[in-house]
């Protein structure tokens, strides 16, 4: 058997990205992660695709106030290359409180749509590119207010805890 | 007589208080009788799950993760937990994860019996919304007695599993195997090869595979359109890499095809059920780390009396370590994404749970363009999407 057959699907990945000079990271046999800069996001992205991630899961938004900055995960996973089916690959980047915009990946995977729309609503990132970069699940009187940024707080209950015998 | 025939154009709102739009407003431009765009609006069911998850610790959000789908609650439940647990680094004992199997296929046998009950009615068979009502009912009560809860299980908790099977469950779903063989070939005859069904299923909603893939597609309406995915043969969790089964694909891509491909899984899911009777190995239903946190006299009374697990009030806010973690599981309708960030604190820095409703979005948006008006009610019920879930 050759050294190539012999080779994890993750690890193929990751060499056929160094080659192309972009570092990144394995968690374990269904877990990758990359990071870039915004500007390069498109360009990693095509590469990506071409690799055989044919689809985004998840667009995610995590507010780091202390910094400044809103990190956005892009998921992205394969249906039609089975060797992938199995890995989902995240792809990081960051964006600032001044200037929150970022190229949209809908061109690149369509079904980024949902949760590119669904960042922009809950954390105020602009998603430049984007086909109809609307308000998604929130009413209208949520105007310029993010509700999944920290300094949004929300009322809480207590909580009651029954003893069992 | 002439009859003169005026273009009709314009807007139309379905929902939110519409029989067939479920909680949301379904906008549609017309002309005609063709659907020109659609636009979904949806968030009228919306709880706010991620940011609730940022304020409340790990234990107590089970319940909450599992309100999007109550019908489907033990693989929310189930996908949250492992998310946890990879953060947590528990090894589940072997008993617990067949357990978790057991349950999750009971679960979808009664969500797909819920969608195809949901389905028939859409289409004007009232017969099959009362059937599949009613035959869910079997498996809910299979559930209760496992679980405690017909729905809103909160059946597994980190490290293991609530409750433990006992013989008069095992004889319960026997009972219950033999009784939805019976009725599926019941429900083939007066739904599946019933000519009206079959009208407004086949060729309404056609979706390529080219298409699923770029839409993002999820579940059965993935496999109805060609494409062999399912995570719990991609990435297997639980008791699946011991338990055989097949997974159903068709390729026609219409809504008849994702019909199918929900009765035939659910025979799928009883022939797991079935060896999961057989093969489930005897053992604890907790981790052992959890299991040596119980008092001794809990221990005796609840775990080794009961087969239940009663854990002390300090469990509900252990602490993970700092670290992220992605888990997915294949709910009824498709594949359950969670993706938690912990910063070391009792509660999560970032919860983000994606539904497979919530990637039927864009597919049901797009699929609704350049169809029949009075199609838009047979898609959406063939999709099987489910607003709740979506909306989250």
């Amino acid at each position: 058997m050759s050294q190539t057959t012999v080779q994890k699907p993750i690890d193929k990945i990751l060499a056929e990205l160094k080659a192309k000079g972009i570092i990144a990271k394995a968690e374990s046999e269904s877990r990758g992660s990359l990071e870039v800069t915004k500007d390069k996001i498109i360009e990693i992205a095509k590469i990506m695709k071409e690799l055989g991630f044919d689809h985004v899961i998840a667009v995610t938004g995590i507010d780091f106030p202390e910094q400044q900055k809103i990190q956005v995960i892009y998921h992205v996973s394969s249906y039609s290359v089975e060797d992938l089916q199995k890995i989902i690959f995240a792809i990081k980047t960051y964006v600032d409180y001044k200037d929150p915009s970022l190229p949209s990946l809908t061109q690149i995977w369509g079904s980024a749509w949902t949760g590119e729309k669904e960042t922009y609503e809950m954390l105020g990132v602009r998603f430049e590119g984007h086909p109809q970069l609307s308000r998604l699940f929130l009413p209208e009187d949520f105007e310029g207010v993010y509700p999944l940024r920290k300094d949004f707080k929300i009322k809480l209950e207590g909580l009651f805890v029954d003893k069992p015998g | 007589m002439e009859v003169e025939v005026v273009p009709v154009q314009g807007e139309l709102n379905v929902g939110p208080q519409h029989p067939g739009s479920g909680h949301m407003r379904i906008l549609v431009k017309l002309n005609g009788d063709i659907v020109e765009d659609c636009e979904l609006d949806v968030g009228y069911v919306h709880r706010a799950v991620e940011k609730l998850g940022e304020n409340r610790n790990y234990m107590h959000l089970i319940p909450l993760v599992e309100r999007p789908a109550i019908l489907d609650s033990i693989h929310m439940n189930m996908g949250y937990v492992m998310a946890v647990e990879k953060i947590l680094n528990v090894d589940v004992p072997e008993r617990a994860l067949y357990l978790r199997s057991f349950a999750a296929e009971v679960n979808r046998i009664a969500s797909h019996l819920y969608g195809l009950g949901i389905l028939g009615i859409f289409i004007g068979h009232s017969t099959a919304f009362m059937w599949g009502f009613g035959d869910r009912e079997v498996w809910l009560q299979i559930l209760e007695a496992l679980t405690g809860a017909r729905v809103t299980n909160s059946y597994i908790i980190p490290g293991g599993v609530r409750r433990d099977l006992t013989p008069s469950i095992i004889e319960m779903t026997k009972k219950a195997i033999v009784y939805m063989r019976k009725k599926l070939k019941d429900w083939e005859k007066i739904f599946l090869k019933n000519p009206t069904i079959m009208d407004r299923l086949q060729n309404v909603g056609v979706m390529t595979r080219e298409q699923a893939i770029e839409w993002g597609a999820v579940g059965p309406n993935l496999r109805a359109s060609g494409v062999n995915f399912d995570v719990r043969k991609a990435e297997p969790y639980a008791a699946y890499s011991k338990l055989d089964f097949e997974i159903p694909v068709y390729k026609e891509g219409d809504g008849y095809a994702r019909t199918l491909v929900r009765f035939e899984e659910m025979e799928q899911s009883m022939r797991i059920l079935e060896q999961i009777i057989k093969d489930i190995p005897e053992g604890p239903i907790l981790a052992d780390r959890f299991l040596k946190q119980i008092p001794p006299i809990r221990m005796k009374k609840w775990v080794q009396g009961q087969g239940r697990i009663v854990l002390p009030g300090y469990y509900a806010s252990f602490r993970p370590p700092r670290g992220e973690a992605a888990a997915r599981v294949e709910a009824s309708r498709g594949e359950l994404f969670y993706y938690v960030v912990s910063d070391g604190s009792p509660k999560p820095y970032r919860l983000r749970m994606i539904t497979p409703s919530y990637r039927a979005i864009y597919v049901f948006k797009n699929l609704c363009k350049g169809a029949r008006y009075a199609d838009i009610v047979s898609i959406y019920g063939s999709l099987d999407y489910f607003p709740p879930e979506a909306d989250r």
